[in-house]
């Protein structure tokens, strides 16, 4: 086991390199000057420009321009005269705002996380609930609703979606929301919600997707399980079909559907840069494509390491409790499926 | 289906008879090489082409794509002109037809710049449709180079080609097009070549590695042994020996992903960052992602500017999938849900 985390690790390490790499490649060395997007219309003189550019570090050559930034990202810092201190790390401070990158995202991130968390929480009861039903079900009529539905779901804009649902909640339901749920006019009138309330719309959005794959992974993976041996081993013992379903049958069946989940919460704790622009959510998705807009890069910076941080780092997570759940893997097998 | 047609003959009276030998008796073994014959050599792709007729689900897509398709490419020619085209800005039509909801003469409505939406989605279709095909090929071109390469010569170089897939794949999808397309100077998006591009260089890892396992099944054969030991190249192996074998699930992959890319299009341009032609140069063009976006504004006063081209994205898409799903079923190709 503790090879294997290893192992893992070791995969992550690069990965990470590879990824704020690509990152770094993208934002400097494509075309599009920070200083000339700065400067705006007009032409500075070169003296200027030139001291713009050392300013930014942007005359060095690349790799140490990368190893600048990586070294932003460490938490640890050295001086010669306070020695190893731990200071967190520093991303500069925003263009637009001047406030600290760190500071920044310290704010939005409780947000994110709190969408991300109701979101899967949807996600882990509609989705395994539906995907169950299903399955347990098959071929009935709430089989066929449920696949209907998912492939729907599945093919819907989630942009799309949230307006609709504003649309419906804030706009047709008026009279009984106050117009609350459709953002412009929010707490214009009408009867003022608790906090949560408002989670409730943009959470419905952010989890639409990801619960019709859950229900479809939960209901393909149980009909797979449910034709194996040691569930007719079940069966001829004389347990009851319940007692197969919720002893035998769910324990292998949910390893893939805990392991989509588990991937996903990484992808929304990433932030969730649709939902959060049609919900004008202030979260990290809504600020780094803010960000982006003003070319503001420090943020960018920031705030895109930062997220790429968190997605690895649950799919790390994730790959350890896969292991943990199934032997197969940890043992050195493939797993199935 | 013919020898179906000769067995039975029409009498002179209209009456059909059958003219099959009964139940139990030995056809002659002359009519049993003649059915055989007629039915033809079927090929792997004649079979699963046969399989797809007799799935109505898929059929339907196939049916509604191609009217799509049909509707969009000959919109020029029953399409109402006289309303203005689709993406001009006439300030004539501003002023009488703002904002109108659905007439006889306006089936859909019209936008905030009073041009029928109508015709706007039937353009719409155009744009969505070859940006969803064109940025699938390109990723099926890298994809298909990338995942033969990997999956021919294991060793250092699938190694390398499958971290740099994980690196890409462990990029949040739409930041990651967000900040290719954000470096992109402003006037390059009247095209649609940097979308293309962009979802196109995005989606090439997910090919790459089905492609690559594809690959890897299919090299095991005996035939690609008995090619080798008659002396043909790498290159002939690939192309002529694994090459046709491996790239059912890429066809399979590519049918579903159509639909993925319609909606990162959409999504792009919901964010302000897709293709953004010119009214003046390009007056057809219209996305159904910017509809949406312009839309937003008119949420309370016109809904229909958001609804429809929401619901053509929808469909569309839906359509992809279900088509990919019976493709899938056709070619018997197994996939992860």
């Amino acid at each position: 086991m503790v090879q294997y985390i290893l192992r893992r690790f070791a995969q992550f390490v690069p990965v990470f390199f590879g990824v704020t790499l690509l990152l770094f490649f993208i934002t400097t060395l494509l075309p599009g000057d920070p200083v000339a997007l700065r400067s705006g219309e007009k032409k500075l003189p070169p003296a200027v420009y030139a001291a713009l550019r050392h300013s930014y570090g942007l005359d060095k050559p690349w790799y140490a321009q990368y190893g600048d930034y990586l070294g932003s990202l460490s938490p640890v810092h050295y001086s010669s005269k306070a020695g190893l201190q731990f200071t967190g790390p520093d991303l500069g401070d925003s263009i637009s705002s001047g406030r600290p990158v760190v500071d920044i995202f310290k704010e939005t991130y409780p947000y994110t996380v709190r969408l991300a968390l109701t979101a899967i929480a949807i996600e882990i009861l509609v989705g395994i609930g539906v995907g169950i039903v299903a399955a347990v079900r098959q071929y009935s009529i709430w089989d066929t609703l449920a696949t209907l539905g998912t492939s729907i779901l599945v093919a819907l804009p989630v942009f799309w979606l949230g307006l609709m649902l504003q649309y419906f909640f804030g706009i047709i339901l008026k009279q009984w929301t106050g117009g609350a749920f459709y953002l412009p006019i929010s707490g214009a009138s009408g009867p003022v919600f608790a906090d949560w309330v408002h989670l409730i719309l943009p959470s419905v959005t952010l989890a639409s997707v990801s619960t019709a794959y859950a229900a479809r992974i939960m209901r393909s993976q149980l009909l797979e399980v449910s034709g194996q041996d040691y569930v007719r081993t079940a069966f001829a013992k004389g347990l009851g079909g319940s007692a197969v379903l919720w002893r035998h049958e769910m324990k292998n069946a949910l390893i893939p559907v805990v392991t989509f989940i588990g991937l996903d919460l990484g992808v929304m704790l990433s932030g969730a840069i649709l939902t959060e622009t049609v919900f004008n959510w202030p979260g990290v998705g809504l600020t780094i494509y803010q960000a982006i807009g003003r070319r503001d890069y420090p943020v960018v910076f920031g705030g895109v390491t930062l997220v790429l941080f968190v997605v690895l780092l649950v799919n790390l997570l994730v790959d350890i409790s896969y292991a943990f759940l199934d032997p197969r893997i940890r043992l050195g097998g493939q797993a199935e499926g | 289906m013919s020898d179906d047609l000769k067995a039975v003959e029409v009498t002179d009276g209209g009456v059909i008879a059958d003219v099959r030998p009964p139940p139990g008796s030995k056809p002659p073994t002359d009519e049993l090489r003649r059915a055989a014959e007629s039915r033809g050599n079927r090929t792997l792709y004649g079979d699963a082409w046969y399989r797809l007729r007799r799935n109505k689900l898929a059929l339907g897509a196939l049916a509604w794509l191609i009217l799509l398709v049909l509707a969009a490419v000959s919109a020029d020619l029953w399409v109402p002109q006289h309303f203005g085209k689709p993406n001009a800005i006439d300030t004539a039509l501003i002023g009488t037809s703002r904002l109108l909801p659905p007439s006889p003469t306006h089936p859909l409505g019209t936008d905030d710049l009073g041009r029928d939406m109508f015709a706007r989605v039937i353009y719409g279709a155009r744009i969505s449709l070859t940006v969803g095909a064109l940025a699938v090929l390109v990723a099926v071109l890298i994809g298909i180079l990338l995942g033969a390469l990997s999956g021919f010569y294991t060793g250092w170089l699938d190694a390398l080609i499958m971290r740099f897939a994980d690196v890409f794949l462990a990029f949040p999808y739409i930041l990651f097009a967000i900040l290719l397309l954000s470096v992109l100077p402003e006037e390059s998006r009247a095209s649609i070549v940097p979308v293309v591009l962009t979802i196109g260089v995005l989606g090439w890892p997910s090919i790459a590695r089905v492609f690559r396992s594809s690959i890897l099944s299919v090299k095991e054969n005996d035939y690609v042994d008995a090619g080798r030991a008659l002396g043909a190249s790498d290159g002939r192996l690939i192309i002529r020996h694994i090459l046709p074998n491996a790239i059912a699930p890429i066809l399979v992959y590519a049918t579903m992903s159509i639909g993925g890319a319609i909606l990162t299009e959409a999504a792009l341009s919901f964010l302000g960052l897709g293709i953004i032609p010119d009214p003046v140069r390009s007056p057809n063009a219209v996305s159904w992602g910017r509809m949406i976006d312009d839309g937003r504004m008119y949420l309370t006063s016109n809904a229909g500017i958001v609804l429809w081209p929401g619901i053509a994205i929808l469909t569309t898409v839906l359509a992809f999938t279900l088509l990919g799903d019976g493709v899938r079923d056709a070619l018997d190709v197994k996939m992860r849900d």
